[in-house]
């Protein structure tokens, strides 16, 4: 599961709606996957992310050099692409679990798929 | 408007196949590419031949590099019913839009194709001689020309009824050819990971072209299954992903699909069947999850939604269930621990995929899916309703004498607000809707085997 993934999970247990996001990350193994870098779809990318979940996952996964925050003019701010590239595609977790924040339902990730199945009684109707 | 002069005007030589397909193919395709579809001709039959106005020679040739139901594309000199009428017609194209490939400096070919009937060399050479009042001043050259002219005379759809003489002749300079030849390099028979109902590379590359799809966009699947609808998007650049309910299929695991083959190997899987085509990079994720129970925050993440949902015939149509209904045969999920329900309302289903593209589309962004129909019930208003969404267009496949599948197009053209979700209730869409919940009993049912024996009988 790669972390721009990751950024738009949210849980949907029942009664948890937007505090069911950012799921909590955590990681028994990472790999890092080289993906060839596209500067346009990571620029377009950017306006999605949600940094503060962003920076909580890659600080769990000690992450370095990661961008706080999108700079002025990041469409054509190559280094900070590339930055921006790394962190949001190359970083796979491959186990690992996803918690909800509210609930504290875990949700797997194994072989890198993480499995969002919840039963009837669990989710929102 | 210059609709009718003799400027911009295109030919183009379309496939005989998925001829419904054909149109919003074309349409989708051009604007995508800022042109927009004008035509003079009653193009919508059978006909592989029609002559469209393109603002430019660009947005022709971006046409051809995407299309899979046309075979070639070529700027229309002159065309008539007759010889006379095409020689008359060539007299009055622009002799400047003619000359600039017709230098001395440049060398060509003229080729002649005729649809529906054989000519003898002897014959092709008497044609091509005829058009010498062209101003050719460049060397022939067969091998590389530089440039290719084509004579192409149109002899009817009727093999069992060729004319004397041509219905149509057209003459024209080749441009492009189409992305046919993608049907057989992406061909389902050499892809590493299939399932029970992977779809034919032709239909995925027309779901892709359907759609919209442009480099750079996130496409998604819902109902993703081995992937082969993700693999089409990815080939044109975008960046995709899905989901789908069953684990083993997500995975790579289990039973396999091919003849002659008991399970799955190793390389079976999504990411498998991307990097098979050089397309790994445009992987971005799939995970387990029930459509109906979306897992993705607030917000518009998607350009298109490409989708071959369940009918319930070989695959089931399934969500998640409830733990006090875990009846005998009901299947459950190893790793997850949760029951997966074998029963889901087809029309439910088709509420929830809209009201999902409604909210996760971004505006102008495509739905694209497969609607099973029994086509003896079937009626316009059956098509699945939503207040964000326009319906753009609707084209039908045959899979049996009684049951067909549509394929849907939707664009966004509304924000999503929250009431949406309901007034789908309210609209009187809704009620013919439910026959498709009982697509897969009229499927199986008696009903139409006692049609087809009926029908046996009357012809004998």
């Amino acid at each position: 599961m790669k972390l721009l993934t990751h950024n738009l999970l949210s849980s949907h247990v029942r009664g948890v709606g937007p505090r069911g996001f950012p799921l909590r990350l955590q990681a028994t193994e990472v790999r890092i996957n080289p993906v060839e870098f596209n500067p346009e779809f990571v620029a377009r990318m950017i306006p999605k992310v949600e940094w503060a979940a962003l920076l909580e996952a890659a600080d769990t996964l000690h992450l370095v050099e990661v961008p706080k925050e999108p700079i002025e003019g990041y469409e054509h701010d190559e280094k900070f692409l590339k930055k921006m590239h790394h962190v949001l595609l190359e970083v796979d977790v491959l186990e690992g679990t996803l918690q909800c924040p509210e609930s504290g339902r875990l949700f797997p990730i194994s072989r890198g798929i993480p499995n969002m199945l919840l039963s009837d009684e669990e989710t929102e109707t | 408007m210059a609709l009718s002069c003799s400027r911009n005007r295109y030919l183009l030589l379309m496939a005989q196949e998925h001829l419904e397909f054909r149109l919003p193919e074309i349409k989708s395709l051009l604007s995508l590419f800022g042109g927009q579809f004008t035509s003079n001709q009653e193009i919508y039959g059978k006909s592989p031949f029609w002559i469209l106005s393109i603002p430019s020679e660009d947005i022709a040739r971006n046409l051809m590099k995407r299309t899979v139901c046309a075979k070639s594309i070529f700027e229309l000199w002159g065309h008539g019913k007759s010889p006379e009428e095409l020689y008359s017609s060539l007299k009055n194209y622009p002799v400047e839009k003619m000359v600039p490939f017709l230098h001395s400096d440049s060398t060509y070919k003229i080729k002649i194709h005729t649809f529906n009937k054989t000519l003898t060399q002897e014959e092709k050479v008497k044609r091509i001689d005829a058009l010498e009042f062209l101003p050719f001043e460049g060397k022939v050259n067969l091998k590389k020309p530089q440039h290719i002219f084509s004579i192409l005379e149109d002899y009817g759809l009727d093999p069992n009824c060729i004319p004397e003489s041509p219905h149509n002749i057209y003459f024209g300079r080749w441009i492009a050819d189409g992305q046919r030849e993608l049907i057989e390099s992406y061909s389902v028979k050499k892809r590493h990971f299939i399932g029970n109902t992977s779809m034919d590379a032709g239909l995925s590359f027309i779901m892709a072209n359907h759609g919209k799809v442009k480099e750079n966009d996130i496409v998604f699947d819902p109902f993703v299954g081995t992937g082969g609808l993700l693999i089409a998007s990815a080939h044109f650049g975008a960046y995709v992903c899905g989901t789908d309910i069953d684990y083993n299929t997500v995975h790579g695991l289990g039973k396999a699909s091919r003849k002659n083959q008991k399970w799955r190997g190793p390389d079976e899987n999504i990411r498998a069947n991307l990097r098979q085509y050089g397309l790994e990079k445009y992987y971005l994720d799939v995970l387990v999850s029930d459509a109906s129970k979306p897992s993705w925050r607030k917000g518009t993440y998607f350009d298109a939604i490409i989708t071959d949902p369940p009918y319930g015939i070989r695959e089931s149509t399934r969500r998640t269930g409830s733990q006090k209904e875990i009846p005998k045969g009901i299947e459950k999920c190893p790793e997850s621990h949760v029951p997966v329900s074998l029963s889901y309302h087809l029309s439910d289903m088709f509420f929830d995929l809209l009201n999902f593209a409604a909210e996760t589309l971004v505006l102008g962004g495509r739905l694209v899916y497969w609607l099973p129909v029994y086509t003896p019930e079937y009626t316009e208003e059956m098509v699945p309703w939503h207040p964000c969404l326009q319906l753009i267009s609707n084209c039908e496949q045959k899979l049996s004498s009684h049951t067909s599948r549509r394929l849907i197009t939707m664009e966004k053209v509304k924000t999503f607000e929250n009431r949406d979700q309901y007034s789908h209730l309210l609209s009187d869409h809704f009620l013919p809707y439910q026959g498709h919940n009982s697509f897969r009993e009229k499927y199986f049912s008696g009903v139409t085997k006692r049609i087809a024996k009926e029908e046996k009988c009357s012809q004998e």
